[in-house]
């Protein structure tokens, strides 16, 4: 009865699959998994990139936003109240500076600019663009679409997410599995040059091929200053993807916590293969615990240089903020990159507070391509008479003057917390001393 | 998508505000993007919570009372009307303006309502005088911990006597216009569109 129910039409069907799954797996290999193990590239994501910003140019050139609100220059509250009080022009200028009513002017003034604009609050959100991409996701300012317009976009939904993002995907699972398995295998060896070797190739290759699941396009600049052995490598942080972008191109120790679930398991085989550092939640805290595993790592020359993102958090890679200065206190060479996301092609920022992880991966893979640009800067050392913190501002001016970002004091912490009463503070003492002099002042007169 | 609120202003909305404050049309569609970004809730209105989560708001020393000027008497809640309300007395004053039909309502940023603003930030309790006391809470909350209570107490005392002019130890509005008013304008913040 079987035999009598088997539809010559589904044995048909079977053998189609079978050959359209062959076909697939036989060009995902050639064209993609191959040139990821050996590094090369047959220039088909730049030929993509270049199609795609022809297609912007010609459609998508009427649309567009400003973005500054208010043009702000840097002044200080001593300049500012003095300039309040000059203005008035029947002022006597050797009058003591006492306190004046108008004083509050200053206060008012910078506070109700801080509302219409400020320096922070921005960078924990997506970068605005000037010009719409073809994105629902980054369609927020533009009106007026035209049917020109609506038709591009829909094209680029089913382009996206009809064939771009399964092909994404499996390249993803393909990815992270080889990874996962071949460091299990290479966990078995003993430890020694040949081990060390295998596991940078593995590395190296399921990076590569998580690269080209994310269709990610990268320039590498100046690669002469690529970290070495002994070194701390240290780069502004936007996405989990930096680390993808990076380890594609040179071998590092990753720093991190261990997570549960799939990252853990991650995490664990690759400590297999090569010494990376990861911690148990309770050790995070204890900053003594950290700064000396760091600096074991870094003393024994066999191992890989650290990767470290010293933000703490994920910025929307418009500015840099403020450096942790844990990894600038070990005392070894600092190696600085900066990662620059060119937002047209799709937003790299993680969003943690908008998005969990799975989310954002897929949003990641039906974006049109993540195009970044990675500059090695040249090593740097701790000067004599600079503590960790004057180290790591000036390192961190050096990513940001190179990425063309900006560089701010703020700490990446006030995406999630309070500005601490210090910063308050520092205002109200520099205030007093407008009035009533600082002591010696006092004592003088 | 995503956290900004997909409801536009609408048209007639604009034309309201623009008539009420002098903003232009750009000026509003600008801060009103400015104002959902602020608006975590996603409701169509800000609370306190929300301006104290910027950090230049939270460490100047007058920010609270800054705050408390956009909310009106006893709410805790803010529209956009409102939030425009009170950022129209920062807008510069335009030559057309200055020449204006005097029997027409006067306008949000005028000098005489900068000056208003101003003053409320010292009058908290709205009678429409600054107490010493109120001169004081204000000065200690710039100042903070670094000036002795007798130094700004004589400093308050000194303030206090300049200004006054009708001898009740206090300072009402027409004599803070006559402090104040050479100043006022210091307060208007270009908006760039």
């Amino acid at each position: 009865y079987f035999l009598l129910n088997f539809n010559p039409f589904d044995n048909l069907l079977c053998i189609l699959l079978g050959i359209s799954f062959t076909v697939w797996f036989t060009l995902l290999l050639v064209f993609i998994i191959v040139p990821a193990i050996f590094g090369v590239s047959f220039g088909i994501r730049q030929l993509y990139m270049k199609t795609l910003l022809k297609i912007f140019e010609v459609s998508v050139n009427h649309l567009s936003v400003c973005t500054a609100i208010i043009a702000k220059e840097p002044t200080s509250l001593e300049e500012e109240i003095k300039e309040i009080r000059r203005s008035g022009s029947n002022r006597d200028l050797d009058h003591a500076s006492e306190f004046e009513m108008s004083d509050i002017f200053y206060f008012c003034r910078q506070g109700v600019e801080s509302i219409m604009d400020d320096e922070v609050t921005k960078r924990f959100s997506a970068e605005e663009l000037e010009s719409w991409n073809l994105l629902t996701r980054s369609n927020y300012n533009f009106q007026h679409i035209s049917l020109r317009l609506t038709v591009l976009w829909g094209l680029g939904v089913v382009i996206r997410y009809g064939f771009l993002l399964p092909l994404r995907v499996t390249l993803a699972f393909t990815g992270v599995g080889l990874l996962v398995v071949l460091t299990s295998i290479i966990g078995f060896l003993p430890n020694g040059r040949m081990k060390n070797f295998l596991s940078e190739q593995v590395h190296l290759m399921c990076y590569r091929i998580c690269v080209r699941a994310l269709t990610a396009i990268i320039t590498y600049h100046d690669s002469e200053n690529k970290p070495k052995n002994g070194g701390i490598c240290v780069a502004n942080h936007t996405s989990p993807i930096d680390v993808i972008i990076l380890a594609s191109d040179g071998c590092y120790a990753m720093v991190g916590q261990i997570h549960g679930g799939l990252m853990g398991v991650i995490q664990k085989s690759m400590v297999k293969a090569c010494p990376h550092i990861w911690f148990e939640r309770s050790e995070v805290k204890d900053r003594h615990l950290v700064a000396k595993r760091l600096s074991d790592h870094v003393e024994d020359k066999t191992k890989l240089p650290i990767l470290i993102f010293p933000e703490g958090t994920c910025i929307n890679n418009t500015s840099v903020m403020m450096f942790k200065k844990g990894s600038f206190e070990i005392g070894s060479t600092v190696y600085p990159v900066a990662i620059k996301y060119d937002p047209r092609f799709g937003d790299a920022f993680w969003n943690s507070s908008q998005f969990g992880m799975v989310n954002y991966l897929l949003r990641m893979m039906s974006s049109w391509a993540i195009v970044c640009s990675v500059w090695y800067l040249p090593p740097m050392t701790r000067e004599e008479g600079e503590d960790a913190v004057q180290f790591a501002n000036r390192v961190k001016a050096a990513i940001a003057r190179q990425g063309g970002l900006v560089d701010l004091l703020w700490d990446g912490g006030l995406k999630r917390g309070k500005v601490k009463d210090t910063f308050k503070e520092e205002q109200q003492k520099l205030y007093s001393k407008m009035l009533v002099g600082t002591q010696e002042d006092r004592s003088r007169s | 998508m995503g956290s900004r609120a997909s409801t536009l202003l609408r048209e007639e909305e604009i034309e309201e505000i623009k008539k009420e404050t002098g903003f232009s049309h750009s000026q509003i569609t600008r801060l009103y993007s400015r104002f959902t970004s602020l608006d975590k809730g996603e409701n169509g209105t800000l609370s306190r919570e929300d301006f104290q989560r910027i950090p230049e708001l939270a460490i100047n020393p007058l920010g609270d009372r800054i705050i408390n000027a956009f909310f009106p008497e006893g709410e805790d809640q803010v529209n956009f009307r409102g939030f425009m309300r009170t950022l129209a007395h920062f807008r510069p004053i335009e030559d057309n303006e200055k020449n204006k039909d005097p029997i027409a309502s006067e306008p949000l940023n005028s000098r005489s309502n900068k000056l208003l603003f101003a003053f409320r930030l010292y009058d908290l309790d709205r009678d429409d005088k600054i107490s010493r006391d109120e001169l004081l809470q204000v000065l200690r909350m710039m100042v903070g911990v670094n000036i002795s209570d007798e130094q700004l107490g004589s400093i308050a005392d000194r303030t206090i006597q300049e200004a006054d002019q009708n001898g009740d130890n206090s300072i009402s509005f027409n004599e803070f216009i006559k402090v104040g008013n050479v100043y006022i304008l210091y307060i208007d913040i270009d908006i760039d569109i």
